[in-house]
């Protein structure tokens, strides 16, 4: 991604990252509906955390970056992972424990890799990933390298003790890393507002010393913007950011959750949906003369079509070799 | 905490045990070690003994009845104690493993794993790993080694140290028919009379019947000229004096166990896919104990003198009478000895220990009319008739020892060669 | 062939594998400045420079979890903490980040790292800071862990350690780095898993690692004197993977075994060497085996109740006599 000429971009260059963008989301949204329905359907098990309503967040950022830039993610991360252009076969495949997986059938949902893709997990532990963000960033560092590494978490790790602790030491050393907090409102069925003394997770960033900004997660576009000045600011100096991407899951916590649950009412779902960050794209891109509804609708064809061959290819894939068990416990 | 007082396993092959009298009676304080009872077992009379202090209790056996090893016979309650009035329920008839499957630690369907205070634990050998796996290469059966570790644990030193002593793998049963009749109990009025089985005639007739079924036999008979040897005896117990005494039977018992050691092939013993020859002789010898016999071993009866194994042969003598011995005295026999000649049978055939390969019968010893050297002399006369496992012994080989035994008996000084 | 000591070896080591290669370096709290805690690591931030040689804060899950994210961007981290009791803090990294990521990546990302640090108990420390985690941290696939006794050892074993690319534990001994021993020159690397005869002997095998190699080698010292026993004293060495065949040999030749170690006896190592033992040499054993090991309470401050909670070479020679029925 040529984040250099989006910059000064023209109106066109402008309107095709746009056009991208709503086509990811719309890919991550037939995906995950897809993943919902295999999930009741049996064919994948365990947990599975899904992404919808949240699409902006991944699609925005990862569109600021470049491909030797690392990722890394807590267990809601199918929306990460596709964005960063890992192909929803290997994605899905994974969801459904396969050899074609992209862990190989085992990691599943919550622990998607590729290294090439520098796309490095899925992490299970609330807030366990981000000291492993601040030391990406370190190696970067070390190495003399102009990467960034974003770390995508949930509002409820940042009353976990490592996310301070990690935040602590990538400002001391300066480290290239964006802490990109999503702040979905809940930790599982507990409101942030509950259990946070401080319920607005970028006034944290003073405690560090280190840049934040409040982040529009609806506006794709306004986390693309977002991304790409903490990104500069990596590349530049060194320095970290701590950016909360305010945004909202309309599904459950996950699949073994209920749609709206007993924490939050479903007149505030159908409320939040009405800030869709896909619907808001595609009529702004459909007002701007840059997509019609065909066009739209092709767009549409196109992903569900990609979303359900993912979904055939899980299928169709071979488990693990039972061989498979014993492999990847240490390395040669 | 109450202890029960299990009907205990006192022998190898004891699966039911009468009481014989009460040591202590109910109510009596007690201490572990102590004497409870005396218990008939198959093969003699044992000390049932306290496993634990307190006040004996709830005796549930009377003297004279027969229960199953693993029965709860009493309670040993701690003084004080509350125990119910009714005997605690006995469980069931411990089920008779054999005894390769016990070694085996299997536990037969059905059956509660045996707790480690369990009597069926009784007869469990102790023995570390390591002495199991020399044992069995060896050859040597665990339960005639005694333990020198923790609990009687055999351990590697005691199958080193019994090297010089090779034990049995199995324990032998017991040879010859019944020296007498069975004590019969008329029944006023009845035409017959039940006598019910003692356990050491139970014994008998388990043993027995595996013998000469199973075993092909062969019986071999030769007569033996015994002045010369009467003449021995009297003059070595001229000179022993007050110092003991030199029976028949001792030289008998002598020139056997010599004799095998020039024809081990009769030292045997038949092993399924394999025959056994010792290097040692342990000589069974036959007793007739009140109602039953059996056979006490006289071990490395080879190497003793005369009159070391006289002596050891009236000991075991004098124990089986008294039902004391134990069964490492019992066991382990290599060839076995039965001498009738006492109740003035001409000759008679006994019947094989397996898994011993031979056994000689001993008549009486009688004046004959003899030709010697042309004249017709009255001469001491007495029959051996031998009984050969065809499986290890063909009839030269049995033929070949007769006439070494013979000669021996009949001219001592060989014995010194 | 030098005489050092332990920590020097270990210092050593260190100084060797960061000359030997660019992308290892040393980060904990006070490895720069303060030259170590245990001053292992005197001298190399003036050699190699602050980005090597890496003062952190107090925030073990923190550093931790940075070390880890370093080597799963190429580097190989060597992180050491004050004490391996301060590292139940870092648990999480250890256990959920450097032990599974390789495996949960289906084998793409390796995690090449060191933890080290001395564990155990060393003088009236009292509970939280006397506390062995061998069998804790031993309990973990996709961890190795190694446990020397000598400097010889400790050098060859960290330098396997930072050239394996797998996350190695390193338990050293806060009591053993001022022992003494030789120690070659330059390129004495000893591969993990393997264990080392410390002293040859006849009737009993000591298993025995870290510390409890010098409590052994007293006791087999003892029994030799006053028993006319002939101990043989096995150290362990690594303790994952766990040299099965060498505690099989050893005991398949002595028959009895007495395992000594410095943690809690509940699901210790000795259990898992017992394990071991009655497993592969079932037949070869002339009794129980049996262990040694601190005694089931927290390390008390008192020092006459400390010394009474270690493995001392008194209780080793007493196990020893039971298990050769001396008793």
């Amino acid at each position: 991604m040529a984040t250099a000429t989006v910059r000064t971009a023209s109106t066109s260059a402008l309107s095709e990252l746009e056009r991208r963008m709503l086509r990811q989301m719309l890919l991550i949204r037939r995906f995950e509906e897809k993943a919902a329905e295999a999930y009741a359907l049996g064919k994948i098990g365990g947990f599975c955390h899904l992404y919808i309503g949240q699409e902006a967040v991944a699609v925005g950022s990862l569109a600021a970056l470049r491909d030797d830039d690392y990722v890394i993610s807590s267990y809601r991360e199918h929306g990460q992972a596709l964005a960063r252009g890992i192909a929803p076969n290997a994605v899905m495949a994974e969801l459904f424990g396969k050899a074609t997986g992209c862990s190989k059938g085992k990691g599943g949902s919550m622990h998607l890799f590729d290294a090439a893709k520098r796309f490095l997990g899925g992490h299970g532990i609330v807030g366990g990933h981000i000291p492993l963000a601040a030391g990406i960033g370190f190696a970067i560092r070390y190495k003399g390298g102009d990467q960034v590494c974003i770390c995508y978490f949930g509002e409820a790790a940042v009353n976990i003790g490592a996310f301070h602790e990690a935040l602590n030491m990538a400002s001391v050393y300066k480290l290239p890393v964006i802490f990109c907090c999503e702040n979905n409102r809940y930790g599982m069925g507990t409101a942030f507002e509950r259990v946070a003394a401080v319920t607005d997770v970028v006034e944290h960033a003073c405690s560090y010393d280190m840049a934040a900004e409040l982040v529009n997660g609806m506006d794709v576009l306004a986390v693309y913007e977002a991304t790409r000045r903490a990104a500069d600011r990596a590349r530049k100096g060194g320095h970290p950011t701590l950016l909360e991407v305010r945004t909202y899951r309309y599904m459950g916590h996950s699949m073994s959750d209920p749609l709206h649950g007993v924490y939050r009412t479903k007149e505030e779902v159908e409320e939040q949906r009405k800030r869709d960050p896909i619907s808001q794209l595609a009529l702004k891109l459909r007002e701007g003369g840059v997509l019609d509804q065909a066009g739209l609708d092709a767009l549409d064809a196109e992903v569900r079509e990609e979303a359900e061959q993912a979904v055939r290819f899980a299928d169709q894939s071979p488990d693990p070799d039972p061989a498979e068990l014993l492999t990847h416990v240490l390395a040669d | 905490m109450a202890t029960s007082v299990y009907m205990e396993a006192l022998s190898p092959t004891m699966e039911e045990g009468r009481v014989v009298k009460w040591h202590k009676r109910d109510g009596d304080p007690v201490k572990a070690g102590e004497t409870l009872a005396e218990v008939e077992t198959d093969k003699a009379v044992m000390d049932l003994v306290a496993r634990a202090d307190g006040v004996l209790r709830q005796v549930a056996a009377a003297e004279g009845q027969t229960v199953p090893v693993g029965s709860v016979v009493a309670v040993i309650a701690a003084p004080g104690e509350a125990v119910g009035a009714a005997p605690a329920p006995a469980p069931p008839p411990r089920p008779a493993p054999t005894p390769e499957a016990r070694e085996r630690g299997a536990v037969p369907v059905g059956s509660p794993v045996a707790s480690p205070t369990a009597a069926a634990d009784a007869t469990r050998v102790k023995a570390s790993p390591l002495a199991r796996r020399m044992a069995r290469e060896a050859g040597v059966d665990l339960k005639l080694v005694t333990g020198s570790g923790p609990g009687g644990r055999v351990v590697r030193k005691d199958l080193e140290s019994a090297r010089a002593m090779p034990l049995p793998v199995a324990p032998p049963s017991e040879p010859a028919p019944a020296p007498r009749p069975p004590v019969v109990v008329t029944q006023a009025g009845a035409g017959y009379a039940d006598v019910p089985l003692t356990q050491i005639r139970k014994t008998i007739a388990k043993r027995l019947a595996t013998s000469l079924g199973p075993v092909p036999h062969f019986f071999l008979t030769t007569e033996v000229d015994m002045e010369r040897a009467g003449e021995a005896r009297d003059a070595l117990n001229q000179s022993l004096g007050e110092r003991g005494r030199v029976s028949f039977n001792d030289i008998i018992l002598k020139a056997t166990a010599l004799a095998l050691v020039q024809h081990r092939a009769c030292n045997a013993w038949f092993q399924d896919d394999h025959i056994r020859y010792w290097d040692d002789v342990h000589l069974g010898m036959a007793v007739a104990v009140e109602d039953g016999l059996i056979t006490p071993v006289i071990r490395n009866a080879d190497r003793k003198s005369l009159a070391e194994l006289g002596k050891a042969a009236k000991e075991l003598a004098d124990k089986a009478r008294s039902r004391r011995l134990q069964p490492n005295e019992y066991t382990g026999s290599t060839f076995s000895v039965s001498n009738l000649g006492m109740f003035d049978i001409d000759e008679f055939t006994a019947v094989i220990n397996p898994p011993e390969a031979g056994i000689i019968a001993v008549g009486s010893i009688g004046q004959k009319a003899t030709v010697v050297g042309g004249l017709v002399t009255p001469r001491r006369r007495m029959r051996i008739t031998m009984s050969c496992d065809h499986r290890v012994i063909d009839g030269a080989t049995g033929a070949a020892f007769l006439r070494t035994l013979k000669q021996m008996l009949e001219n001592p000084l060989a014995m010194l060669l | 062939m030098a005489t050092l000591t332990y920590r020097d070896a270990l210092n050593q080591a260190l100084r060797e594998e960061m000359q030997r290669d660019p992308n290892v370096f040393l980060m904990g709290e006070e490895v720069g400045v303060y030259q170590g805690a245990y001053k292992v690591s005197r001298g190399l931030l003036e050699e190699f420079g602050p980005m090597r040689v890496v003062d952190t804060p107090i925030a073990e899950l923190g550093f931790a979890g940075v070390g880890v994210g370093a080597a799963m961007a190429g580097l190989r981290p060597v992180i050491e903490f004050m004490t391996w009791n301060f590292a139940v803090l870092a648990l999480d990294q250890i256990v959920n980040s450097a032990a599974k990521l390789l495996y949960e990546s289906g084998g793409q990302v390796p995690i090449p790292i060191v933890f080290r640090g001395p564990n155990g108990a060393a003088l009236q420390l009292a509970a939280q800071h006397s506390q062995a985690w061998d069998a804790w941290l031993s309990h973990i696939p996709g961890l190795k862990v190694v446990a020397p006794a000598t400097p010889a050892d400790a050098k060859g074993l960290l330098k396997a350690a930072i050239r394996d690319n797998n996350p190695v534990l390193v338990l050293e001994g806060e009591m053993l780095y001022n022992v003494k021993g030789e120690v070659p020159d330059g390129e004495h690397v000893v591969p993990i898993g393997q264990a080392d005869l410390k002293r040859p002997g006849r009737d009993v095998t000591l298993v025995c690692h870290s510390k409890t190699v010098a409590v052994a080698l007293k006791a087999a010292e003892q029994l030799a004197g006053r028993e006319g026993v002939s101990a043989e004293v096995l150290d362990l060495r690594s303790l994952r993977p766990l040299d099965e065949a060498a505690i099989v040999a050893s005991v398949a030749h002595t028959n009895r075994a007495v395992v000594v170690e410095e943690g809690w006896p509940h699901a210790g190592i000795g259990a898992q060497v017992v394990d071991v033992i009655q497993r592969e040499a079932f037949d070869h054993l002339d009794a129980p085996v049996l262990r040694v090991t601190q005694a089931d309470v927290p390390m008390p401050y008192n020092k006459q109740l400390e010394r009474l909670a270690k493995p001392s070479p008194d209780r080793v020679v007493a196990a020893v006599r039971r298990v050769l029925y001396l008793d």
